[in-house]
């Protein structure tokens, strides 16, 4: 049942997501095509235009591909004692930002976590600025407060056990979870 | 008779060799220059069944931790008295010994008590110092123990000993995604473990209330960090706040009166305290980055705590009815969780030196000369709490991949861990007296 509405959901927003691009497309669609049909005849021109219509079409799934990958990126890792979101996951964060303002009904819950090293209590503090950094950004590029839920657990939840700078790394992240 | 008397005392040592493997690894990192040399005597014992404990071994435990005391081998003994009659100073004094405790159990006809009849003499000075007799349950042995070792410690160095008190800390079991976490109340030596919370969601910062009555507690049970106050006594426990963001690191002022704590309702974490009596909420600080861990000072005035406000966390004070606080350490990168010792001077604290170092130890700065010296030298301590007469320290470290409590004498020349069958564990918090 849960899992049924899960499908569900997740078509829904597969279907908002190509609407919005088809939309996006079809402008760009004429604005391109146009020159092309005034230099050319009429054969070479509907070639032209089929060419472009099957470039527009994998450009636009590999686009759809790539927001679905943006999508199921929800780990978002971080440097040691840095509160700020690394900037090569501005791109992806801006997938999530627009997901969650095209999908009103939608909130997520952002959880902030440290490593291990220093105090739990500082760590706890961290986790959190670290979850208010994502949520800014995602409210900034068009997500509503009211979708965003923060809790920063510190250290004491870490995604791996371990003392070594490795799992350090992975520890360092804000989750974006399912709120609810 | 004689006989008798002789077997009781080989099934004695026998099972104080069998105990003394289950009891705390006391290391002795740098050694005392001049301890005090004590000979405590295994206490003779008239019962039929081994006792559950070993008096004397608890008492020479105790006393060997806080660093000052070095206590007599018992492979060494020349004689085992169990009563004045018994003592020859001679046999302690060509053993260099300053003091000696000795005594005896014995069942109380028609139950489960015992009497513990113990004395404590001067070998130096050829008089005995005191005796007294403790009646107890069997199952109070260790109490008792503990018990002799606080008048000891009192009579040998005119300070109050800290022997009877209790430790909470925190405990994560299972791997991840299935983590139970615990919070657990021992004696301060971590045996007789009981659990107070369980949960599938974290637990942390332990504190105690100045009477050892009730604790506060932050647990992540309805998924959000929230403080909760609990009776120790029935058990009965209530949620203290429910604001949005970070509600943590409750303390109780040491007048009772107050709870400080940090909430982040405002945007960012700051340090907050709760009147107790009236629920008026006081905002101390005021400051977009991070304020957390607050300690009050021993008069209840002032409240310590941790900020970043300069980019690393460095500790600061501030009045507790507000006003501008008092940066108090400079040469450190990350100086934070400090509190007070109870001569109201030493601060203790978690300091990494250096970037580069990459190192946390629990460090100790007096506050008027701002000489500190550092205690331990492992890479991942934190959660310092300190014995309420000063003498020791225990704190969260990692070792074997696992978190375990250590403890350090003040002076950092004696540590010891405490005994953790499996599981992470973490946080502990020392208690007020208790007696």
């Amino acid at each position: 049942m849960g899992m049924q509405f899960n499908n569900v959901f997740k078509s829904a927003v597969l279907a908002l997501t190509i609407i919005g691009l088809a939309a996006c497309s079809s402008t760009s669609d004429t604005e391109e095509m146009a020159p092309v049909a005034q230099t050319a005849g009429e054969s070479d021109a509907a070639r032209a235009a089929r060419l472009e219509q099957e470039r527009l079409e994998r450009e636009r799934q590999e686009q759809q591909r790539r927001e679905q990958a943006a999508l199921n990126t929800t780990v978002f890792y971080f440097d040691f004692d840095v509160a700020e979101f690394q900037p090569s996951d501005r791109e992806t964060l801006i997938v999530h930002a627009r997901n969650l303002a095209a999908n009103p009904n939608r909130s997520v819950r952002l959880e902030g976590h440290a490593d291990e090293r220093g105090t739990r209590e500082y760590n706890l503090a961290l986790g959190e600025r670290r979850a208010n950094s994502i949520r800014d950004f995602l409210i900034v590029n068009g997500a509503s407060r009211g979708q965003l839920e923060t809790v920063s657990y510190g250290e004491e939840r870490p995604a791996v056990n371990g003392q070594a700078e490795d799992a350090y790394r992975q520890n360092r992240r804000v989750e974006v979870q399912p709120a609810g | 008779m004689k006989k008798s008397s002789l077997i009781y005392l080989v099934l004695a040592l026998i099972f104080s060799l069998r105990l003394s493997a289950a009891e705390l690894n006391i290391e002795i990192t740098r050694g005392v220059d001049n301890p005090i040399p004590v000979a405590v005597v295994p206490f003779a014992w008239d019962g039929a069944n081994l006792l559950e404990e070993d008096i004397a071994q608890i008492v020479s435990s105790n006393l060997e931790q806080v660093g000052e005391f070095r206590a007599l081998s018992r492979a060494n003994m020349l004689s085992l008295p169990s009563e004045e009659r018994e003592v020859h100073y001679r046999d302690w004094r060509i053993l260099a010994q300053q003091y000696l405790v000795v005594g005896k159990v014995s069942q109380v006809p028609g139950g489960q008590m015992v009497q513990v009849q113990w004395e404590f003499f001067d070998i130096n000075r050829e008089r005995k110092v005191l005796g007294e007799v403790l009646t107890g349950s069997m199952t109070q042995l260790r109490d008792i123990a503990h018990e002799i070792s606080d008048v000891v410690y009192q009579e040998i160095t005119g300070r109050r000993g800290a022997f009877s008190t209790k430790i909470m800390y925190v405990s994560a079991e299972g791997p991840i995604g299935s983590t139970i976490f615990k919070l657990h109340y021992a004696d301060y030596d971590g045996r007789r473990a009981q659990i107070l919370l369980e949960s599938r969601e974290p637990i942390m910062s332990p504190a105690w209330s100045p009477d050892g009555g009730q604790i506060a507690y932050v647990s992540f049970e309805t998924d959000l960090p929230r403080i909760y106050i609990q009776d120790l006594s029935t058990g009965q426990r209530r949620q203290v706040t429910n604001f949005p963001g970070i509600n943590s690191s409750p303390v109780w002022s040491p007048d009772a009166s107050k709870l400080a704590m940090v909430l982040s309702k405002d945007g960012s974490p700051d340090i907050y305290v709760l009147d107790l009596a009236t629920n008026e909420l006081r905002q101390l600080t005021d400051h977009p980055r991070a304020e957390t861990e607050p300690a009050w000072t021993l008069d209840s005035s002032s409240v310590v705590f941790t900020s970043d406000r300069t980019g690393q966390p460095q500790i600061y004070k501030v009045d507790a009815t507000g006003g501008l606080p008092e940066r108090m350490t400079f040469d450190c990168f990350y100086c934070a969780k400090a509190q007070f010792l109870p001569d109201g001077v030493n601060l203790v604290h978690v300091r990494r030196e250096t970037r580069q170092d990459n190192s946390y130890g629990i460090a100790i700065l007096n506050v008027q000369t701002a000489r500190v010296i550092k205690l331990t030298e492992t890479a991942l301590d934190e959660s310092p709490s300190v014995a309420p007469n000063g003498s020791m320290i225990m704190f969260g470290t990692t070792a074997g991949g696992r978190g375990v409590l250590d403890a350090v004498s003040i002076d950092g020349r004696v540590k010891f861990r405490l005994p953790s069958p499996q599981g992470d564990v973490r946080e502990p918090s020392w208690s007020p007296y208790l007696n």
